[in-house]
């Protein structure tokens, strides 16, 4: 049997309205105006684009729908939307701003019930958990508000019970290893996938396409979700952004950096050569 | 992208609400054609081409289309002859049963009925992006281009030769697109699948 298709899909994480990066979810940088970044990776030929707004838990806010409306209008192909869900409302206000697919993290954990409405009324496959793991003294604990709270919920009986809500997607995001840019944490990706049927997305890594490429021959995932490697690759191509707020020093001093490849087909090209089915 | 012969032909979107219409509603206007969205309480579908879109529950949105006469409105549109075009669940509605959760009954227009994947074991909802074959002559779709499917259900129609498009899954073959009268119907996504699904939508009105 031929092996099944796996996807590649940039992440952009939001604040402000500014996209921004951190390295294990932490010390945050402004990179620029997230549109720009978004319109360049679905020209470069990606299968899926997901927005996660940072703060939204953090500050109980949810302003990314209008980003959201602006950036969809001109992306044909679907978009997830994540951070500060809380309600079967906001589901529909996101899906109305134009996502596709909505993903729930925190508000999943506090009330697991709001997985269940949400896949009866949207269907489970618009429905997507975002589960945020953490290896912490010998123990794997889930986290919430973007890594900053720990949960005493073991991560493979959490995705077993967010399947069981009716979830039609888990996109799992390794603490440790986000932002690190070396390599995905294959073991505890196998952990929590051997136990799981429905789809499975991995994040957190990426700095590589051998990475990727390890990632879909020895896990059954079917997709890499991938920030930094993309972002600081691309970061050049867009004319100098300015920003009041947060923290810009990085983009201040950009001067040296000049990379500009396509890196999501390089990716694909990679996985393609190894027989894995890629657009 | 845009066709300047496309904004003479009027394109109307059934609204069924609870799903994402902003992609399809998009991704029509920027081929340049005239969009209108039908709400539940809309009397007439006059547009030359009819959509029906749909993400969600078979069950939840065939109550929406009997407690609206959706399902009238649209046989008193395919009596004059113009284009109904059904996307993932709006195909499997045309059917004349689904045993999601519960068995329900369709819309019947189209012989044949809709099953889960499930059934076969498969890996559920099929999230991806595929090829197609074409099963006889169009030049609607391309075996070349992948387009993008999500779905746990998929269409048995009883007359084979319907039939426009198979696409493989897991090693099964199931039809992925259908073309019947002035019926035309894919179980993927065309306004999520880039260029290619963009190309389907320009080309759908060669049918009218």
């Amino acid at each position: 049997m031929k092996k099944p298709f796996f996807r590649i899909i940039p992440r952009l994480d939001i604040k402000n309205g500014h996209l921004i990066k951190g390295i294990n979810l932490e010390g945050l940088r402004v990179l620029g105006d997230p549109i720009n970044f978004a319109n360049l990776y679905y020209k470069q030929g990606a299968d899926e684009i997901c927005y996660i707004d940072n703060v939204a838990t953090l500050y109980g806010t949810n302003n990314l729908s209008k980003f959201i409306t602006r950036t969809a209008k001109n992306i044909f192909v679907p978009l997830t939307v994540g951070g500060g869900i809380r309600s079967i409302l906001d589901i529909e206000k996101m899906l109305n701003s134009g996502a596709d697919k909505i993903s729930i993290n925190s508000a999943a954990v506090d009330n697991s019930n709001l997985i269940y409405e949400a896949s009866r009324l949207f269907g489970s496959s618009t429905i997507s958990v975002n589960l945020e793991y953490i290896d912490f003294k010998g123990k794997s604990f889930i986290t919430k508000s973007n890594g900053r709270d720990h949960v005493s919920i073991n991560p493979v009986d959490w995705a077993k019970k967010v399947e069981s809500l009716g979830a039609g997607e888990i996109n799992i995001t390794s603490v440790n290893y986000e932002g690190l840019q070396k390599g995905y944490d294959i073991k505890n990706i196998n952990k929590i996938s051997k136990n799981i049927n429905i789809p499975i997305l991995a994040h957190g890594g990426c700095g590589d396409p051998k990475d990727v490429l390890e990632l879909a021959q020895n896990t059954n995932v079917s997709g890499a979700v991938i920030a930094s490697f993309f972002h600081y690759n691309s970061i050049s191509r867009f004319k100098k952004f300015v920003s009041k707020v947060g923290n810009t020093d990085f983009l201040d001093n950009l001067s040296g950096i000049k990379k500009n490849f396509n890196l999501i087909k390089k990716i694909k090209s990679t996985l393609k050569l190894k027989g894995f089915n890629v657009r | 992208m845009s066709d300047n012969n496309n904004n003479k032909i009027s394109v109307g979107i059934i609204n069924l609400e609870f799903h994402n219409l902003f992609s399809i509603y998009h991704a029509v206007k920027s081929l340049g054609y005239k969009v209108t969205v039908y709400n539940l309480q809309q009397s007439k579908y006059n547009s030359d081409i009819l959509i029906l879109p749909g993400v969600g529950s078979f069950n939840f949105a065939m109550k929406k289309i009997r407690s609206n006469n959706i399902d009238i409105k649209i046989k008193e549109f395919l009596e004059k002859k113009k284009l109904l075009f059904g996307i993932c669940l709006g195909m499997q509605l045309l059917f004349e049963e689904s045993d999601e959760f519960v068995v329900t009954k369709g819309m019947g227009l189209i012989k044949g009925n809709v099953e889960n994947f499930s059934k076969k074991k498969f890996k559920v909802p099929h999230i991806g992006w595929e090829k197609i074959k074409k099963t006889r002559n169009t030049n609607l779709l391309n075996n070349n281009d992948y387009y993008y499917f999500v779905h746990s259900f998929f269409c048995r129609p009883k007359n084979k030769k319907t039939i426009l498009s198979l696409t493989n899954y897991q090693g099964f073959n199931y039809c992925s697109s259908i073309h019947i009268d002035n019926i035309f119907a894919t179980q993927f996504h065309p306004e999520k699948s880039g260029k290619s699904g963009l190309k389907i939508l320009s080309n759908m009105k060669k049918l009218i």
